[in-house]
């Protein structure tokens, strides 16, 4: 299910060029190329500590770039941010969060805006309506209505990560940013969530960026992945890049790509970036 | 005054209004009701009750020390909380921090130095026994007209002030790496949230004593979102359950006089609380 239609003539969703980022002074991302076409689905992988939550980080403009170029959707990362969808990595909400589902992605519609919304809005204004509109159809397109209007604390993981999306996706975003977006789901809710990713990335012409730990979930529906190592990048198709010989070369090491029974990739002998220890997030 | 309960709501109520202290009493009560209703919603929301019973101790020693200084006592707290609330938020979030796991050792230090000043303060001054007693548990005797139109105009504007940032703040408060995304000074607006909870908790604890100001502030609005998740209809609830333990309070102290407010307004919200939780809990079992 790849998009070979995606349209090459359009603006980039985000172009590094011999991008350079530092944090706290340690280069994390050093001459990273790549590009990444409008509307593809893209998988950001490789190993705890190589720099993938930097790169998106990054193209939300919350780090700066040393030096080089990023661009997200041909314009700087900061003023591209009212077209980015974004999911950042997270641990679920614990029961007490007294919040619903549906106040939850209204936040992603206009929970940056000052003011609060007046009671009864919807009774005489269209555009308060509207709002509330464009807030149902997005829970409707994740398949969250039947649980979004219960306490976000008392729904399971993958049901959060639902309505998490359907925060991010709400402004109708151009891109998607999504960081381990499966990490805390179990497997069936893994494949579920990988799945709606596509559908939606198809469906809303969005460019989804998703960071992963395994690449499994997600290989059937992959346009592009990026694998990152020693803060270089290597991005194309998963069928290129995602190969021994190409993973050796990136990594200066032998690795090896295996692939076991039902078409799993199993990636042997990448190593961990140095100083990184697990749960390390950069 | 001796007042006599008559069991009939109507007279006893006409009486309880016919003393001016206690129309003043009860205007004040409904004003910091209504103030800890809405600011209490955000506490808990935010889980920054341990912060909010801090500020509230440290007007302890504000008012402690404007009374020995010969200023109004509720300058005095107000001065203080809100330099104690910038001074919190002004720490590193690791300190203030909401969410369990997050260590409190900063706000406990702060706490007890308050009470330790006030101690100071109130044995300096030579009324000693019942000044502490009333600023660490309340009292609704003696506010005058002036000081409830002071108070309902501070009021006023801190709900204002908190309409105007409630948005953003709602989203810093539930996602702050997703505000910080979005370009919403999250910083800024915590600190700002704590300094009018600063300004909340000194208006508060005129009525209830800095100890207690923990009742009116936050059972409310505990009561209320275990009631509903929805925002607004838990701001509502939470200050309609205000307004009611305070009244609630008021009568009780009027009829029973020698029993501080304070208790009243404890007592009250706990039973409050502790039925609005079986609830919660009942609903949640019956759910699943």
């Amino acid at each position: 299910m790849t998009h070979s239609t995606v349209d090459h003539v359009a603006v980039a969703a985000l172009s590094a060029e011999d991008l350079v980022v530092e944090v706290g002074g340690r280069r994390i991302l050093d001459g990273v190329n790549l590009t990444i076409p409008a509307g593809a689905f893209t998988a950001v992988l490789g190993p705890n500590g190589v720099g993938k939550s930097t790169l998106i980080r990054a193209s939300l403009g919350l780090q700066r770039c040393s030096s080089g170029r990023l661009s997200v959707l041909g314009r700087a990362p900061r003023e591209a941010r009212s077209e980015v969808g974004y999911l950042p990595q997270r641990h679920g909400f614990d029961a007490t969060t007294r919040l619903r589902g549906v106040d939850l992605v209204r936040l992603g519609l206009d929970g940056d805006r000052f003011g609060a919304p007046l009671p009864f809005a919807t009774r005489f204004s269209a555009a308060a309506r509207a709002r509330v509109d464009q807030v149902e159809a997005a829970i409707a397109e994740v398949g969250a209505s039947a649980y979004a209007t219960r306490p976000i604390g008392e729904l399971s993981g993958g049901e959060q990560q639902r309505l998490l999306i359907a925060q991010a996706l709400v402004r109708r975003p151009r891109l998607l940013l999504l960081d381990e977006p499966l990490d805390s789901l179990d497997l069936p809710n893994q494949v579920a969530v990988a799945e709606l990713l596509a559908k939606l990335s198809q469906s809303q012409e969005v460019a989804v960026v998703l960071v992963a730990h395994d690449v499994n979930p997600l290989l059937a529906h992959l346009d592009r992945v990026v694998y990152l190592a020693h803060g270089a990048a290597m991005a194309g198709p998963p069928a290129e890049v995602i190969t021994s010989e190409s993973l050796t070369r990136l990594y200066g090491t032998p690795v090896e790509v295996l692939r076991a029974a039902g078409g799993r990739l199993v990636v042997v002998g990448q190593p961990d970036a140095p100083g990184a220890h697990g749960g390390h997030q950069h | 005054m001796t007042p006599h309960l008559q069991l009939n709501l109507l007279v006893d109520l006409r009486v309880l209004l016919s003393f001016p202290f206690m129309v003043s009493a009860a205007e004040a009560g409904t004003v910091v009701a209504v103030l800890a209703g809405v600011l209490g919603w955000w506490v808990v929301l935010r889980r920054q009750s341990f912060l909010a019973h801090t500020l509230a101790t440290v007007s302890f020693p504000g008012a402690a020390f404007a009374v020995l200084l010969g200023v109004a006592a509720a300058w005095g707290a107000l001065v203080a909380t809100v330099i104690a609330a910038l001074v919190l938020a002004s720490l590193p979030v690791a300190l203030v921090g909401k969410g369990p796991g997050t260590s409190g050792a900063a706000i406990g230090t702060v706490q007890a130095l308050a009470l330790a000043l006030g101690l100071a303060a109130t044995t300096w001054y030579h009324g000693y026994a019942e000044s502490a007693t009333a600023l660490l548990f309340g009292s609704f005797l003696g506010i005058t007209s002036t000081e409830v139109v002071l108070l309902a105009l501070i009021a006023a504007g801190a709900v204002l002030a908190i309409t105007l940032i409630a948005r953003p703040l709602l989203l810093t408060s539930v996602d702050p790496v997703v505000a910080a995304a979005r370009a919403v000074p999250v910083r800024a607006l915590s600190t700002i949230f704590v300094v009018l909870l600063g300004v909340a908790v000194a208006e508060v604890s005129q009525i209830t004593g800095a100890l207690l100001v923990f009742a009116l502030l936050v059972m409310p609005a505990a009561s209320a979102q275990a009631l509903t998740a929805s925002p607004a209809r838990g701001l509502l609830l939470s200050v309609v359950l205000g307004i009611g333990i305070m009244w609630t309070s008021l009568f009780a102290g009027f009829y029973a006089p020698g029993i501080p407010i304070g208790f009243w307004v404890t007592s009250i919200g706990f039973a409050l609380y502790l039925s609005t939780q079986l609830f919660a809990a009942r609903r949640s079992l019956a759910a699943r």
